[in-house]
């Protein structure tokens, strides 16, 4: 099944060689898009005068726009993308809702009221060093998956996927009535840099904010390495789970506070960048199977390429005006996700 | 071997189990009736250890099930739910090497080995040419074929047959006839020729008598009847916990104990 059959009247071996094929290709296809990427734009420059070491950085021009005009904004793109398809796998799988998306359970309506207030009420624009859009858009959205997985967690001993589902839900369109509030507040200046934040968009140009991203994301990345397997098992029910042996309550705790806290990130870094989170996951299982343990590595690396690639098409297409990369993602997705909604939306019947 | 002692367990909506005694020795096959609400399901998970009893206890020769490992006792004893439904595109093949997991380190990729048992799984329920096949593609019979294969795969290969134990919950309840009569043979032939302890929870008072050598009756979640199939299989007792009028007879051509509902008994 799929185009790369992962499993197939194999033997272990060479099961296992293609496992690794297919995860070396997909990383590979990330890298050389961090590695393009920052090639393109409004001056031409080449990789191998970038990387050419008879030429002093100082003198270098070509390096220099490399790596401090486009690279910073070329990895926070892969990071974003990583993280968000990451998550989406995560929290598809732990909903067991191949529609899930990482602002499913309000994570995107949060940080955008977050960001929203600062914006709105022009609080200061740093705090401890940290910009407070950022960081307001990253307690927005913790704050609101904290109060999702609360009502989930309150009725009954364990996490109920439904309350969690049905909660992320409506906490999604009751701050979206917030935001449309404070946005009336607002003045017209203020409510356009909203709306342009909520757009997505990935202007970062220099190292400074994916340093405060990173060891939130290295976290999350951490926990998503000890998951997959339980995921897999999850898919097939909490019961079936147990009964091979998965603490339950654990793997379902961990994978929502880490897809959590890599999406607040994420958004953090990025704004709410829509469709990722879906089309990625689903691409890969289209490719390679649904076997957790190969789908989420493949996704973080195919999400990284993807909205590298977008962000590059974002800032190139109408140059020198730059569309937000969030209206490309969604360009591209939306009618992705119809297709896949009406081809395969609920499964074969 | 597998055994529970006057458990107890209530949900928050009230109590469903009250005091209720199962054993299934080892080699036996075991089956739970009773109506719906009777507490069946439920008994079934506290002799798997998915729930703990909140009175009595549940022990796998003589050692309670909360006193085992997670891993330890997953390769034991291994749970077929009623239905297995997924979300995602599994292979058949994925679904059965899922049975091998709680014999794998962090990280360890399925080898040879687990390849082989998840194959011979395979083998063992008629379902070796579907290896490739997504699972969702499956018919009803077909699926509940690979989740007992899956369960199959779980056992530890040290062990001789008889410490293994398959709990079913309501193996039949959603297949057509065919696939009813394939998975009854294959519980049977499981018990029969593998010498696997089994328990399974049904509605089904004829496969219940086609299959068991001993039944547990239950009713408003305590034990109305327990012991031999042709003790526990009468008129009395099936008017008593059904109210229900029925004819129980040997049937001619099978020599198996057949029940027959007939009417509805007026409430006393």
């Amino acid at each position: 099944m799929g185009l790369l059959p992962v499993v197939a009247g194999v033997t272990a071996g060479a099961r296992r060689r293609r496992v690794w094929a297919v995860q070396i290709g997909f990383l590979l296809l990330a890298v050389l898009a961090v590695l393009c990427a920052p090639l393109v734009g409004p001056t031409a420059i080449s990789l191998r005068q970038v990387f050419d070491p008879t030429i002093a950085f100082a003198d270098n021009v070509d390096a220099q726009i490399f790596f401090i005009a486009r690279l910073p904004r070329t990895l926070a793109g892969a990071l974003v993308g990583g993280a968000l398809a990451a998550a989406g796998v995560v929290l598809q799988a732990l909903l067991r809702n191949p529609l899930a998306t990482p602002f499913t359970l309000g994570v995107s309506a949060g940080a955008s009221l977050g960001a929203m207030l600062v914006i709105t009420f022009g609080l200061p624009l740093t705090l401890a060093g940290i910009p407070a859009v950022p960081l307001a858009s990253f307690v927005g959205a913790l704050a609101a998956v904290g109060v999702v997985y609360g009502l989930a967690t309150m009725r009954r001993q364990g996490l109920s996927t439904n309350v969690l589902l049905l909660a992320g839900v409506t906490l999604n369109s009751l701050f979206s009535a917030i935001i449309l509030f404070v946005q009336y507040l607002a003045d017209f200046t203020q409510s356009f840099q909203a709306i342009r934040w909520v757009m997505g968009n990935l202007d970062v140009s220099s190292y400074q904010p994916l340093l405060w991203a990173l060891p939130m994301l290295l976290v999350a990345a951490g926990a998503f390495a000890g998951l997959p397997r339980a995921l897999n098992l999850l898919t097939l029910g909490t019961d079936s789970a147990a009964a091979r042996g998965i603490d339950v309550l654990r793997t379902q705790r961990l994978a929502f506070v880490s897809a959590s806290l890599a999406t607040g990130a994420a958004v953090a870094l990025g704004g709410p960048i829509g469709f990722i989170g879906i089309i990625v996951p689903h691409l890969v299982r289209l490719l390679i199977g649904a076997d957790h343990r190969f789908v989420l590595p493949a996704s973080a690396c195919l999400g990284a390429t993807f909205l590298v690639v977008c962000d590059t098409a974002a800032r190139t297409l109408l140059s020198p005006m730059e569309l937000p990369v969030g209206v490309i993602t969604a360009m591209l997705g939306g009618p992705f996700f119809l297709w896949l909604l009406v081809t395969r939306g609920g499964g074969p019947r | 071997m597998l055994r529970a002692k006057a458990v107890s367990f209530a949900y928050d909506e009230g109590t469903v189990l009250d005091g209720v005694s199962v054993a299934a020795s080892e080699g036996g096959l075991v089956g739970v009736l009773g109506p719906n609400g009777s507490g069946k399901t439920t008994l079934l998970k506290l002799l798997a250890g998915l729930l703990t009893p909140a009175r009595g206890e549940v022990t796998l020769d003589g050692r309670r099930l909360d006193t085992f490992a997670r891993g330890a006792l997953a390769r034991r004893l291994a749970v077929v739910p009623q239905e297995t439904e997924l979300v995602f595109d599994y292979t058949v093949l994925d679904v059965t090497l899922m049975g091998r997991y709680p014999h794998l380190r962090p990280f360890e990729l399925e080898g040879p080995n687990d390849l082989d048992i998840a194959r011979r799984a395979l083998d063992a329920t008629g379902t070796a040419h579907l290896e490739a096949r997504p699972f969702r593609a499956l018919s009803g019979g077909e699926r509940q074929r690979v989740a007992i294969a899956s369960a199959l795969a779980q056992f530890d290969t040290g062990i001789s047959n008889l410490g293994r134990v398959l709990l079913l919950d309501e193996p039949t309840a959603s297949l057509d006839l065919a696939a009813q009569l394939e998975t009854m043979a294959l519980i049977a032939r499981l018990s029969e020729e593998q010498r696997t302890t089994v328990v399974l929870c049904t509605h089904d008072l004829n496969l219940a008598a086609r299959l068991c050598d001993q039944l547990v009756l239950l009713r408003k979640g305590t034990v109305a009847a327990a012991g031999r199939t042709d003790q526990v299989l009468t008129r009395d007792t099936i008017a008593a916990v059904y109210n229900v009028d029925a004819d129980v007879h040997r049937h001619e051509a099978t020599d198996q104990l057949t029940v027959l509902p007939l009417r509805r008994k007026e409430s006393p």
